[in-house]
């Protein structure tokens, strides 16, 4: 693990990690309020946002990409919430209609427009570049201390890291509102929690990690990282604190061995290309969660607890 | 649209605007509150008012608005009209005295927590949304899980009890509160006898130290045993008073239509 390491694997594997925990954290009550989709719409949602600003500024860069995914983000809540209202259908049919089109959109736009000199195509949001997002003046460990070198960090890292602590820190101080309105929305309400404000914030939340992750990773890791890691904690634990730990140790996991199994794995098995990075990611965490379903010692729960209960 | 309409409907009816001379202290007080989910209301232009010391039962067929007014009278679902008073001040300022007990059945049991994690959530407006759960505070919430019989159920997965279990654990919760009103939705649905037993048991120790109890019902033939107070409803105001004077057959016939036989109301021995 000398310098090559530093240069080449370290960054990457940093983003993919900070990219996971920050969709895992908001994914674990996303999966409680049955709302798991919706990290998937949001993912999806974003692309319009980010070729219109693209469109706008004629750059690609991070401060226009981010508006106009956050507020590609915005307008597809409410024309959800819309929909769902005024048409009376039901949240995940509303859902599927608004994202479909809005990434068709996207899509259509990318297509009849001269995107062609820079790198933003529809593969690019797909599978982001994480392979890319290298440490060219690293030399070694020792260019961790060296600020010449820090100076010349790929931006993505430092925007995800950002990205990564508001979600944490939100995480830490909503905690109490999160648990009690996710349980039981009525009490928490007549409590004087504002449970509306806060499902919708926990949706914006979802939407800034989706879409500072989707710069770095593409949408495939965005996806999976809302839903795996959360959904493979809850088969470990019978408790909300210990599943949060548990979701953030597998969606650390799955960014670590998922990059190093897409660079190097490959040549284990003789071949010679590396493969997608954030493929591999996604698809480690999906193993993972297969393992928790199958070994999990809490799986099948509800089950179980009629039965005892009965007994 | 009908939604725009309703108001209108609701204050023609003469309710919904006019200013009612209203016992100031009473816990539970409604004027003219109208709800509507869609185009019919649930609720509509309802007057109640529920007393202190007492144990009042909220009675009606289904669909007949029972668990809307509770959640209306919480400020849990939003009101087309009306005003609601709890002791005679408006809900934003009185949430520390009401307490709530949902219906069993609105939750995910399957939810990562503990008994005791849901007993402490009813201790939310003491410690507020940063602030640490002092040692006391958990001993109140070990000593609430007690006076409902499930202290040795505190580090179970609420997914693991039985439905009754689970009934006194929400009330567990609502005790917790530490409240002056206490208003709960169908607490004796789906629960084993011992299970109602020991809730009539904890309720009417609330009324003897004073507070109000006021709670959706739908067992008619117990209404005489456990309550003081009946109000009942189908969509409007039906009738309101002690079990003695509103509890009758006509009342009930009013109510349910068609829907309660004859026989029926004989073995409820109501009056007149």
């Amino acid at each position: 693990m000398g310098a090559e390491f530093v240069q080449f694997s370290l960054t990457p594997i940093l983003i993919g990690t900070f990219a996971a925990i920050a969709c895992a954290l908001p994914g674990n009550f996303l999966i409680l309020r049955r709302q798991a989709l919706i990290g998937d719409a949001i993912s999806h949602v974003v692309l319009p946002g980010i070729v219109v600003a693209f469109l706008i500024t004629g750059i690609v860069a991070a401060i226009p990409m981010l508006l106009g995914a956050a507020g590609a983000a915005i307008v597809a809540v409410i024309l959800i919430e819309a929909i769902r209202r005024l048409g009376n259908i039901e949240p995940g049919a509303a859902m599927g209609v608004v994202f479909t089109t809005m990434f068709a959109a996207g899509v259509l736009i990318l297509e009849q427009t001269d995107t062609s000199r820079v790198h933003l195509d529809v593969e690019h949001a797909l599978m982001g570049n994480l392979e890319s997002l290298v440490w060219f003046r690293a030399e070694g460990w020792h260019s961790l201390l060296d600020p010449a070198a820090l100076a010349t960090l790929p931006d993505e890292l430092g925007r995800i890291a950002v990205a990564c602590a508001i979600i944490v820190a939100l995480t830490l101080v909503f905690w109490r509102w999160l648990k009690i309105a996710t349980f039981d929305e009525g009490f928490a309400q007549a409590l004087g929690i504002p449970a509306a404000a806060l499902g919708f914030g926990l949706v914006v939340t979802a939407a800034i990690a989706a879409v500072a992750a989707f710069d770095a990773v593409g949408s495939i890791i965005v996806i999976a990282m809302f839903i795996c890691p959360p959904a493979a904690a809850r088969l470990m634990t019978n408790r909300l604190e210990h599943q949060i730990w548990w979701s953030v140790a597998f969606a650390t996991l799955s960014a670590v061995l998922g990059y190093v199994f897409a660079g190097y794995g490959p040549l284990w098995f003789g071949g010679e290309n590396a493969v997608s990075a954030a493929g591999m990611i996604a698809a480690v965490s999906g193993v993972i969660l297969g393992l928790a379903c199958l070994y999990g010692p809490h799986r099948g729960r509800v089950g179980v607890g009629k039965e005892e209960a009965a007994a | 649209m009908t939604h725009m309409e309703q108001p209108t409907i609701a204050a023609e009816d003469g309710r919904a605007t006019a200013p009612t001379a209203m016992p100031s202290d009473a816990p539970l007080v409604l004027r003219g509150v109208t709800v509507s989910y869609g185009e019919k209301p649930a609720v509509f232009s309802v007057d109640a008012t529920f007393p202190a010391r007492s144990m009042s039962a909220i009675i009606g067929p289904n669909g007949a608005g029972k668990s809307t007014l509770l959640k209306a009278a919480l400020g849990v679902i939003p009101r087309l009209s009306g005003e609601i008073h709890i002791f005679g001040r408006p809900i934003e300022k009185t949430r520390e005295r009401i307490a709530y007990v949902p219906q069993r059945a609105s939750v995910d049991w399957d939810f990562p927590t503990t008994v005791m994690d849901v007993v402490q959530m009813g201790l939310y407006r003491k410690v507020g949304l940063l602030g640490r759960l002092s040692g006391s505070l958990r001993g109140r919430a070990r000593a609430c899980l007690d006076r409902v019989g499930m202290a040795d159920f505190a580090h179970r997965q609420i997914g693991q009890l039985s439905g009754g279990q689970q009934q006194r654990v929400f009330l567990a919760r609502a005790l917790a509160q530490d409240a002056d009103l206490y208003l709960l939705d169908e607490p004796f649905a789906g629960v084993d006898a011992a299970t109602e037993v020991a809730i009539i048991d904890v309720l009417k120790l609330l009324k003897t130290q004073g507070r109000a109890v006021v709670a959706v019902h739908h067992d008619l033939s117990t209404v005489r045993d456990y309550f003081d107070h009946v109000f009942l409803i189908n969509v409007r105001r039906i009738a309101e008073g002690s079990v003695e004077a509103a509890f009758t057959t006509a009342n009930l016939q009013a109510t349910y239509g068609g829907r309660l036989a004859a026989t029926h109301l004989d073995e409820l021995s109501v009056a007149g």
